[in-house]
């Protein structure tokens, strides 16, 4: 199903989105799509979008589910509070990238402004019966460089920042500041001056190797990209210090 | 470490003759106050680890416990209290944020004990809420500037309904519709118990009234009480997922809290446990950090980005509440969240509660709630925008006349929290921070949990509604009013007593002895 965006507004958008999910399309296109915020918000479904044009403000926030391909740029706040789906972003997005998201794989092709993965987190959610149950571990890649506050306050899940672009700093400075949980990988060299206090380097092992390799892998199909060269320089881990950072600044 | 030159803060006396050494006190105290010697095969008490949370001395069976200021003589000093001086050796002690519970217990002055109401007398009459109608029903949410009406039908029959020559053209945005002016305050799981938070959905089913989650996610188990919840989304964003929006009557984003503003909210690892776990959506055993910026959020712009985005969710279906302390610039910053678009703002004043606060926060940051409610409604009137949203009051309402007073100020309904605890048996001794509450409400301790029996403490919040309604009932009804909307924002019907000249301008109320 074909929505042509031009002219709507961000209400009539996804009143459309809604009642085409409703009806059981599974596949929407949003041509023209000029900035209209909060596409896909709070949506429940398992629904593919492929958005033509420049997403704005909120793309996702709140969603469960959906699979939404952006072919352009989006701004701020992509993914807020994602619980569960995809978004892959063929170019860059604003700030706040990913705000508390718990669930679902964010892709990013280029670039993402501050404090990308805010509040990031993950846990194990309890299904109906005894035995049940599934790990949330949502997952951020990012092709190209960041701005400062790269996942502060991570709670959980993976960051993977792949530094494509060229840009001499990768990230800015106060990676991780606030981090409790999760874990960060960066390809190419990141000084210690730029961590937040609550983070260290750690060494990879094995397992890192593998996961790095999957969502590279998959990073790579989305945007048809040479995994292997990519796959060939270092990445550095990132992991928080203390599970509770602030524990002893309090008199009881 | 050397020994501490902390002293108690309590005296525990134990009568002799009428302990029988059952142990009941040593089982009722978590903070281990009571202990057994078995050597001397007797009852010992420890005051110093007493927070006269008077669980003990309620439940001894021979009444033979009494807890005390403690009686050591201090040598007395204005400036210099005990209190004082204990804060002082307790962070030599830890080099520690001091911390504490429940709203400010600092003596300040308390406005709505100077300000009075009107009765009417000879020339209007009053009205007997027992035998006439008496209407507290109340609708939160925005109101449109105006009605448009589609006519139908032009000649009126006054024997046939309105709806039959007139249909409204003006959508009404969604509304809350409460049967008193009356809901519980924001209080989230973690920091209360499931015990607790079962008894306040309860009671806010039977009586027509709203609870808040507050920011800790809902427990599946309350999602059949939906209808009766609203849910927060804070800047942790804990727990909020499309079904718990979904579910909820109206979603609250939670800028600040009156009993800490500008600081945001910290659940320690220890108290993340599975289920808490669950229900906040986050790792267990890891703080809970939820600071006070919403790093989203930095100009009017962006909170309207995020009510939109929240209404998007919803499919307007909600309205939406922005919920922050009463700080010195509330008027601006009330009229600020209004234009954003939110249904509701709900202000939390100086005397709010909290699960666990830093005390200089607490006892030092923010306005009392009466100069807030005045500031606020006369700016919205002023600006011609007071009816795009409702005014939701928090902060220390003690009883039904706090209630009216702040209905007659220019709130549309109020936020209780202290209150409701105090109902279900909470005792004021402030260690909610601990988690180790002996009422089983500020708790997780499963033991503990079980004392609160949800029933029982729903059935007194029922009482406690039910006992305020009529009391509102009954000072409308004497102040001539037949319904809380002619109360809304009736300031002439209050008088300051006692105020300073400022004060009365900024509450915008008239001396008592001056006359209409």
């Amino acid at each position: 199903m074909i929505i042509n965006s031009q002219n709507l507004t961000h209400k009539k958008l996804n009143e459309k989105i809604r009642s085409a999910v409703k009806s059981g399309v599974n596949r929407i296109e949003l041509e023209n799509v000029n900035g209209q915020r909060y596409i896909a918000s709070g949506l429940k479904a398992n629904v593919k979008i492929e958005i033509h044009g420049i997403a704005g403000n909120d793309l996702g926030s709140f969603m469960s589910g959906p699979e939404i391909n952006v072919l352009g740029n989006a701004q701020d706040c992509v993914a807020n509070t994602m619980d569960a789906g995809k978004i892959s972003v063929h170019g860059s997005v604003g700030d706040i990238l990913g705000y508390g998201m718990r669930g679902g794989k964010v892709f990013i092709k280029e670039d993402a402004g501050y404090r990308a993965g805010i509040h990031i987190k993950s846990y194990f959610a309890k299904g109906e019966s005894a035995s049940g149950g599934k790990e949330m571990v949502p997952v951020i890649v990012i092709g190209g460089s960041v701005r400062d506050f790269f996942a502060e306050y991570m709670a959980g899940g993976i960051m993977i920042l792949l530094g494509l672009s060229g840009d001499k700093n990768i990230a800015g400075n106060f990676i991780g500041t606030g981090m409790h949980g999760g874990t960060i990988y960066i390809r190419g060299k990141i000084a210690k001056s730029q961590l937040g206090r609550e983070v260290e380097f750690v060494k990879l092992d094995k397992s890192d190797d593998e996961i790095i390799k999957k969502y590279v892998s998959e990073f790579c199909g989305a945007f048809n990209l040479d995994r292997k060269k990519i796959l060939r320089e270092k990445f550095v881990k990132l992991k928080a210090i203390y599970h509770r950072p602030y524990g002893t600044i309090y008199a009881y | 470490m050397k020994k501490s030159l902390l002293f108690p803060d309590f005296t525990v006396i134990r009568d002799p003759d009428k302990c029988i050494q059952c142990e009941v006190c040593v089982r009722q105290c978590a903070f281990d106050a009571h202990s057994f010697d078995k050597a001397a095969n007797k009852v010992e008490t420890d005051a110093s680890k007493c927070v006269s949370c008077l669980r003990c001395a309620t439940m001894c069976p021979t009444g033979a416990l009494t807890v005390s200021e403690y009686q050591q003589n201090i040598r007395k000093n204005k400036n210099w209290t005990d209190k004082q001086i204990k804060e002082l050796y307790k962070q030599a002690e830890t080099g520690g944020i001091l911390l504490t519970g429940m709203g400010t217990d600092k003596d300040y002055k308390i406005i709505w004990d100077h300000i009075l109401l009107d009765a009417a007398q000879v020339t209007n009459p009053s009205i007997d809420p027992l035998r006439e109608p008496m209407e507290l029903r109340t609708y939160l949410g925005s109101k449109p500037d105006k009605i448009q009406l589609k006519i139908k039908n032009e000649k009126l029959k006054i024997e046939k309904p309105l709806s039959t020559f007139y249909s409204p053209l003006t959508k009404l945005p969604p509304q809350l519709k409460l049967e008193t002016p009356i809901l519980f305050s924001a209080m989230s799981y973690g920091a209360i118990s499931l015990n607790t938070m079962r008894a306040l959905a309860r009671a806010s089913d039977e009586c027509g009234i709203f609870y808040n989650t507050g920011e800790g996610g809902l427990p599946k188990e309350l999602y059949k009480y939906g209808k009766n919840t609203i849910v927060q989304v804070a800047s942790g964003r804990f727990g909020v997922d499309p079904d718990y929006l979904d579910v909820a009557a109206a979603v609250e984003i939670k800028v600040g809290q009156g009993a800490k503003p500008g600081i945001g909210g910290h659940l320690p690892g220890e108290k993340v446990t599975d289920e808490i776990s669950q229900t906040r959506m986050i790792p267990t055993g890891t703080d809970a950090l939820s600071p006070a910026p919403h790093h989203d959020i930095y100009s009017i712009e962006d909170l309207s980005q995020l009510i939109y985005s929240i209404k998007e969710a919803t499919e307007y279906k909600k309205p939406i509440s922005v919920k922050v302390a009463a700080v010195h610039n509330i008027a601006a910053i009330a009229s600020g969240i209004v234009r954003a678009g939110a249904d509701i703002v709900a202000i939390d004043g100086l005397r709010g509660g909290t699960g666990a606060a830093p005390t200089r926060i607490r006892d030092n940051v923010g306005i009392p709630i009466e100069l807030a409610i005045a500031a606020v409604d006369s700016r919205l009137r002023g600006e011609g925008i007071r009816n795009r949203a409702s005014i939701i009051a928090a902060g220390g309402f003690r009883n039904s006349a706090d209630v009216v007073k702040a209905i007659a100020l220019g709130a549309d309904a109020v936020y209780i929290g202290t209150a409701a605890l105090v109902a279900m048996g909470c005792h004021l001794c402030q260690k909610c921070y601990t988690g180790k509450c002996n009422w089983g409400i500020a708790t997780q301790d499963p033991y503990l949990v079980k004392r609160l029996n949800p029933e029982i403490a729903s059935r007194r919040l029922v009482n406690l509604i039910k006992a305020w309604s009529h009391e509102i009932k009954e000072i409308m009804g004497g102040m001539g009013i037949n319904a809380v909307e002619s109360l809304r924002g009736n300031r002439l019907r209050l008088r300051g007593f006692d105020l300073h000249e400022n004060e009365l301008k900024i509450l915008d109320i008239k001396p008592a002895g001056e006359s209409m």
